[in-house]
């Protein structure tokens, strides 16, 4: 994989047109994260409907991969439910090597797991870069544990 | 004058490769790559002559204290010091920095007393001041920057007044080059009698320094951005200023006596190095002074003015590429921070590591402070030294022009 290739048009699409970004009105939980080394920033507001992700925005700062992950994960968790974003966060750890466990992606068939987030597995070349693609994914994990302990869940 | 390109081969570190690509190192202001004769030092050192210092009664002890007393000899000279005594070996300019906010500042400052900064300072320069106002309810007053990236001196006879106690600033900012103004800055403060420090980490290694005609209290440097290794740096201090000051830490070596209750002080500079010290690390330092001095500081300063207006040039020619730092060499040094397009740093600098093996810095650089005055997130960073050649720079542009096709900028 080239460098070209991994920053292909559609890492630079959500890069420079990401999708779901802003603030909700009201939402029912708020998370941050930060990557302290490199600088980068990305936080969320999720609204939850039951056991359902009703709606996402996203702020943030930072490089392509940071920001463009974000994007492609707040498309991809639209609508989803708690379980099957934990699925969704597992496999796409397990396609970037940063979890244990073989790659859900189809190499016959490119986009056909993961959809957009399969662009992203050219950065697994870069180790130093791993963290930018995984910080959104923290920071969502952080805001479903949250919602899960119902801490966060308005009435 | 400086061949960059024949003192090249004193640096076996420059002729690493990835691959079939040749590293290009354009971060020395992060830290430097070490000559041959340095390496060499320490090595030799503990091949030969290793044993602790100061206190052994045979002849291995008394070479090693030697090659440690004689390091301290060396630094003392670059900044013509008028004694060694006054230059006190620390971990670095972050330790020596700390000490002075320890023991100098704490004792000095009291509520309502002012410490002045400026805005181009290193997190070392900033976090340690803080705690001390913290600690006496001192407080922080920062100088500008102008938009020519300088720093803003037109406030400082209104800022500097009775209430500062001490001024501390960069001699040279690690991300725009920035030369400080410290003569400016030190002659207002001794008319306000405000004691002035330099963080001399980026000032030292590039230009000759003479703390004598400067007329500053204290200097901070780090022999691992001259040329030395890690582990190591300097604080020098006028004599009568480091006798007046406590010691930071107690422990064998800085006293003269010891008795139950307590203990009497070793005259400077032991009284500041307590333990062991790094001695091979002193040595090193000895030895990259000596390679520094070789060359003679006024070449490489006037080798760093070549390579910086030619990297300026360069850098103008790529398209949306905005540097932060000034455009005359003669007001910088070889620190080159700069934006291209919408391309975010880090991303600059995995396509500059990966097409061309440049190796640059993509952050803050530990300058916040500063980055929220330009208002840019983070900048991309190259930076020089004696070893770096036009070929170096040219290898950068190529990569910047690369960057911008990778990113689909036409
Ligand atoms: C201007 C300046 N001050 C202070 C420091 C801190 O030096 P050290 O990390 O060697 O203590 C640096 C190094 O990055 C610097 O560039």
């Amino acid at each position: 994989m080239s460098l070209q290739e991994l920053y292909r048009e559609v890492i630079l699409d959500h890069y420079r047109n990401p999708r779901h970004r802003g603030h909700l009105p009201s939402p029912d939980v708020h998370a941050e994260g930060e990557n302290p080394s490199c600088g980068d920033e990305f936080s969320l507001d999720l609204d939850v409907d039951g056991q359902t992700v009703a709606a996402i925005a996203t702020q943030g700062q930072g490089c392509s991969i940071s920001q463009a992950s974000g994007s492609m994960m707040a498309e991809a968790v639209v609508g989803k439910s708690l379980d099957e974003i934990h699925e969704l966060t597992s496999r796409f750890k397990r396609m970037m090597s940063i979890e244990e466990g073989e790659s859900p992606v189809d190499e016959e068939r490119p986009g056909s797991v993961l959809g957009d987030l399969e662009a992203l597995q050219g950065v697994r070349r870069f180790p130093v870069r791993i963290k930018c693609a995984d910080l959104p994914w923290t920071t969502l994990e952080d805001a479903i544990r949250r919602v899960e302990q119902g801490s966060e869940v308005l009435p | 004058m400086i061949d960059a390109a024949t003192i090249r081969k004193d640096f076996p570190l420059l002729e690493r490769r990835y691959g079939d690509t040749p590293l290009v190192y354009l971060d020395s202001a992060a830290t430097t790559q070490k000559p041959n004769s340095v390496i060499d030092a320490i090595s030799t050192y503990y091949r030969e002559t290793n044993a602790n210092v100061h206190r052994g009664a045979y002849r291995l002890a008394d070479e090693a204290t030697t090659a440690y007393e004689s390091a301290r000899t060396k630094v003392a000279g670059l900044i013509n010091a008028r004694s060694s005594s006054e230059v006190i070996f620390t971990r670095g300019t972050t330790a020596a920095l700390n000490l002075l906010a320890l023991r100098w500042a704490d004792h000095l400052l009291s509520e309502g007393d002012r410490i002045l900064l400026t805005l181009m300072e290193h997190h070392s320069n900033i976090v340690p001041w803080q705690l001390v106002a913290q600690r006496t309810g001192a407080e922080l007053v920062y100088l500008d920057i102008t938009p020519d990236f300088a720093i803003d001196l037109d406030r400082l006879d209104e800022v500097l007044d009775e209430r500062v106690k001490i001024a501390t600033v960069s001699g040279m900012s690690n991300v725009m080059g920035t030369i400080g103004p410290v003569d400016e800055i030190t002659k207002a403060a001794r008319a306000v009698g405000a004691s002035v420090i330099v963080d001399g980490a980026q000032l030292v290694p590039h230009m000759p320094v003479d703390v004598q005609a400067l007329d500053v209290d204290f200097l901070t440097f780090s022999a691992h951005k001259m040329l030395g290794p890690t582990g190591i740096g300097a604080l020098w201090g006028r004599g009568e200023l480091l006798d007046a000051m406590e010691p930071l830490e107690g422990g064998g070596e800085m006293i003269t006596d010891v008795g139950l209750y307590e203990s009497r002080w070793a005259p400077i500079p032991h009284k500041f190095e307590a333990g062991t010290p790094p001695i091979a690390q002193a040595v090193g330092f000895g030895a990259a002074v000596d390679y520094l001095v070789d060359l003679g500081m006024d070449d490489v300063r006037a080798h760093e003015l070549d390579i910086t207006a030619y990297a300026l040039d360069r850098l103008a020619e790529v398209p949306d590429l905005t540097v932060y730092g000034p455009q005359d060499p003669a007001r910088r040094g070889g620190a080159v921070s700069f934006e291209l397009a919408d391309i975010h740093a880090h991303d600059l600098a995995t396509i500059l590591d990966e097409e061309q093996g440049v190796a640059v810095r993509a952050g803050h650089h530990c300058a916040k402070p500063l980055m929220r005055h330009l208002e840019v997130p983070a900048t991309a960073r190259a930076s020089f030294y004696v070893y770096t050649v036009p070929e170096d720079i040219d290898a950068l542009v190529i990569g910047l022009m690369r960057a911008r096709e990778i990113f689909g900028i036409a």
